[in-house]
């Protein structure tokens, strides 16, 4: 459907974008790697020149690289689990009839809303905290000992945190999804003598593959950046144990100052998601005819 | 004005050609039907005249003007689009006063003539409506109102029909027709359905594989049909297809008889009825005839012929069209 | 898929889903509650949940000590300045990727998103001298835009989405109409398009207000948002639970508020245009 004339325009006036994001990737990008290469680092403004792999090797061999990664990968699977689970439940839930659906609806969307810090906070002081918090305060109304969730199990806390802000996410689109299919095909398969498990996963589950891929494809790609939930609960802690690479390289920026380091970091992250991106892409990319 | 001139257009989508050339003259005032199956390119075609896909080489001329390179805001046409592509977020006024907008006219002068429009159209009951308000045949009316506000050298339409039902397709006909003879412009009109074609045009194009496989007047094409496609296409039920023993009898290599070419009752094909539809005013007689196969007789309405009768056929000689092993005619 | 059903069994439908939906928003709920309470009440235990003696004393001294409204104002300006520039940017692109769609065009899209997943971190040293040389940190202008570019690939993706949905035909016909291009997208598309780009206004404005990562590393004060504001509560006053509460409540409030009220054309928003 297209003249010359309209595919110049389209050229014309995809241009900017293209060119805007190009920019915005490829310039830090370009600085990154060289910074990458350098030695560079605040506390010790007089070193510097090349520094050949040695920011590399430091940062990847470093003990905390190894976590960082199975931290990363652990935090965005865990979530994904979590809230594609949870939210085919509670979509099945919400979508059958029911008095003051509305509010049910608004009610299960408001974590979306909240900011990360705020998010974060709320939870840690008001749930986690093990003298204050509501969780420590039920704890001690059954009789049981105080847990420091935040020090005792600090990756898990985070995960809950983080699915607690997702699981709205994943439940509107499920249910979005769910209110798509036909009642006629359930129906039918009523008809057909299948029990609901079957009607689940025979007619239900197919049905919501689609969707299901848009929200794995959209979380990773907000889970793989995850930080203003680490910083503001665990900083990492303690020790490492909720250190995730993306957090790894602020603690070189933060408490090392090693630009350097933190770059080669940033190189290695930056490689390590078009991984998963490329491996995401091709799996759920073709599931989305967008 | 609208005379429309296309000289050896071509239109390829990569290695497609969609249009290997195309030489055709229309005349101004003329109402030209392009017919073919789906995929013939006749949209294509349409669409090439209209401006919105380029000609990969040839010329289009309007009124004598080379069009080739000019956007189509800029050619003069108007087009019915078989969505209709009204705009839904306007009101009907809004929507056929939208070229004379686009065309800078005033409020005033916009006001006039979409009253005008829809006065003809019988539309003025619906002006403050939206599309979605309307039904199929209104809609199919606000999209022809807002091509003749335009008052284009030529309109374009492109399979407008084919989203009425059966009913509101003959009316919708019959009223384009009258709108043909009331403004005398030059109109182009794309369909698969050769009903359509054969009432409504002066003149035919019939379209196969890009290529124009014949042009002329409904009647040219019914009597005369230039090879095996037209023939085929042109008249309904088919024209019946008849090779071997019997087609060399007549010196062809494939004969053809069209269904109401065919006399019931006595003539010297004989075979087994092997279903038979009563219209009332005809009948459809599908019949194994001996040693030639499968026709398709169509006959007098009040028939008292069924399944598994035997009957006499006998085609009209003069009716019976010959074709050589190319699948074109003899004459 | 709704079906008929009894009323017995609506009514549990009914119970479960209010349970599971009180659960689920319970931590703001509680947010909100204590921060009208007072300070000792907020970490009484056990927990106290109606009857305290409500105040509003929280939020009087959190714009006192901590100026609120100033925060309040830059979020404002930077998530709506930057969706509303991503928006003129993106319109233009999702036309061209909607209309006149190339072979690369599905491949050009997916490079958008994949920018999206650059670890913002891995590139703060870059961004943060870049922005000290062009003299753009702790400014609005500066954030702005780079909100705008970090939300531009999902600002297309979801133009692009909805723009398809509309028949080539009409744009078609408006041509015929004898509408340049300029005016095809303007009177044709964007109006057509309005619900979806409210859904995409609304989403980009809950993105951005809440975007954390550059809004807190690339302001101190002029130029920060309540991402910023919030962070300052880390610790140790974090342990002030009410004026906590009356922080976070004045921080995520107005995005809350807009959320609740534009449900249908958010719930639109947040499937991407993807799920029908």
């Amino acid at each position: 459907m297209s003249t010359k004339s309209s595919r110049l325009a389209a050229r014309l006036m995809l241009s900017p974008s293209v060119v805007l994001l190009l920019i915005w990737m490829i310039v830090p990008l370009v600085l990154t790697l060289w910074f990458s290469f350098r030695r560079y680092n605040l506390m010790y403004p007089d070193r510097q020149g090349f520094n050949d792999f040695g920011n590399y090797t430091r940062f990847v061999m470093s003990s905390d690289f190894g976590l960082a990664v199975l931290n990363t990968l652990i935090l965005v699977g865990a979530v994904l689990v979590i809230t594609v689970v949870l939210g085919i439940l509670i979509a099945l839930l919400i979508e059958r009839p029911m008095w003051g659906q509305g509010v049910v609806r608004i009610l299960v969307i408001s974590p979306f809303f909240i900011m990360p810090p705020v998010a974060a906070l709320i939870w840690k002081n008001m749930f986690f905290n093990p003298t204050n918090g509501l969780f420590g305060e039920a704890a001690k109304y059954l009789g049981l000992p105080p847990f420091d969730f935040l020090g005792q199990a600090p990756l898990a806390s985070i995960i809950l945190i983080v699915s607690w802000q997702w699981l709205p996410f994943a439940t509107l689109i499920l249910l979005t999804a769910l209110q798509s299919l036909s009642g006629e095909e359930l129906e039918a398969a009523e008809m057909d003598g299948a029990p609901p498990v079957s009607r689940f996963f025979y007619i239900i589950l197919p049905h919501l593959a689609r969707s299901i891929t848009v929200v794995v494809l959209i979380q990773t790609i907000f889970l793989l950046g995850v930080f203003g939930e680490i910083l503001v609960t665990t900083q990492g802690g303690p020790g490492s144990a909720s250190t995730t690479l993306p957090y790894l390289i602020f603690k070189e920026i933060s408490l090392d100052k090693d630009v350097g380091t933190a770059a080669a970091g940033g190189v290695v992250a930056v490689i390590l998601a078009n991984i998963v991106a490329i491996f995401l892409m091709r799996a759920v990319g073709k599931n989305l005819d967008a | 004005m609208g005379q429309i001139t296309l000289k050896a257009v071509r239109k390829s989508f990569g290695e497609v050609h969609v249009i290997p050339g195309v030489d055709l003259e229309i005349a101004d005032g003329e109402f030209v039907v392009f017919v073919g199956p789906s995929g013939c390119g006749k949209s294509t075609l349409l669409r090439l005249i209209a401006g919105l896909e380029d000609t990969s080489a040839g010329q289009i001329m309007i009124d004598g003007k080379d069009a080739t390179a000019l956007p189509p805001a800029r050619r003069g046409l108007a087009m019915v689009f078989q969505s209709y592509a009204l705009y839904p977020h306007m009101t009907v006024r809004k929507n056929i006063a939208f070229p004379l907008k686009m065309a800078g006219l005033s409020e005033a002068e916009q006001a006039k003539k979409v009253d005008a429009a829809a006065a003809v159209l019988n539309l003025t009951a619906y002006l403050d409506r939206r599309p979605g308000q309307l039904s199929g045949g209104q809609r199919q009316r606000v999209a022809i109102g807002r091509a003749i506000v335009r008052e284009p050298s030529a309109f374009l339409f492109d399979e407008p029909l084919s989203n009425l039902d059966a009913a509101l397709r003959v009316t919708m006909r019959q009223e384009i027709s009258e709108l043909h003879q009331t403004l005398k412009t030059t109109m182009i009109y794309v369909t698969h359905d050769q009903v359509e074609a054969m009432t409504m045009a002066d003149k035919i194009v019939v379209l196969n594989a890009g290529r124009i496989e014949q042009v002329g007047s409904p009647l040219d094409l019914y009597r005369a049909p230039d090879n095996l496609f037209v023939a085929g296409f042109i008249g309904s039920p088919k024209m019946n297809f008849i090779e071997g023993a019997e087609a060399a009898r007549h010196k062809a290599h494939t004969i053809g008889i069209r269904p109401e070419h065919i006399g019931v009752g006595s003539g010297n094909w004989e075979g087994t009825v092997l279903l038979s539809e009563h219209l009332g005013s005809d009948s459809f007689i599908k019949v194994d005839v001996d040693g030639i196969g499968i026709i398709n007789v169509r006959a007098g309405g009040e028939l008292g012929i069924h399944h598994g009768n035997r009957i006499r056929l006998a085609p009209d000689a003069d009716k019976i069209h010959r074709f050589d092993q190319a699948g074109k005619a003899i004459r | 898929m709704s079906r008929a059903i009894t009323p017995q069994a609506k009514a549990i439908n009914t119970g479960l889903a209010w349970s599971v939906a009180l659960l689920i928003a319970f931590p703001i709920l509680w947010t909100v509650l204590t921060s009208f309470k007072p300070e000792p009440q907020a970490v009484a235990s056990p927990p106290i949940f109606l009857g305290f003696d409500w105040t509003i004393q929280n939020y009087i001294d959190v714009q006192d000590q901590r100026a609120y409204f100033r925060y309040f104002v830059n979020s404002v300006v930077i998530s709506i300045g930057s969706t509303l520039l991503g928006l003129i940017i993106a319109i233009p692109a999702a036309w061209s990727m909607a209309f006149v769609p190339g072979a690369r065009t599905k491949d050009l899209l997916m490079w958008m998103l994949s920018t999206k997943m650059m670890p913002a971190v891995g590139v703060l040293v870059p961004i943060y001298l870049i922005f000290i040389r062009l003299g753009l940190l702790d400014t609005r202008i500066g954030l702005t835009v780079v909100l705008m570019l970090i939300n531009l690939p999902i600002i297309i993706w979801m133009l692009y989405t909805y723009f398809k949905e509309i028949p080539a035909d009409i744009l078609e016909a408006a041509r015929m109409d004898g509408a340049g291009l300029r005016e095809e997208i303007l009177y044709v598309l964007t109006p057509m398009a309005v619900p979806g780009i409210a859904s995409t206004v609304l989403l980009n404005i809950i993105l951005a207000w809440n975007e954390s990562f550059w809004t807190i590393n690339l302001t101190t004060v002029n130029a920060a948002p309540l991402t910023a504001f919030i962070a300052g509560f880390s610790s140790p006053q974090g342990l002030f639970y009410a004026k906590l509460s009356a922080a976070s409540t004045m921080a995520i409030a107005p995005i809350l508020i807009m959320g609740w009220f534009s449900q249908k054309q958010l719930v639109r928003g947040l499937t991407f245009g993807a799920v029908k």
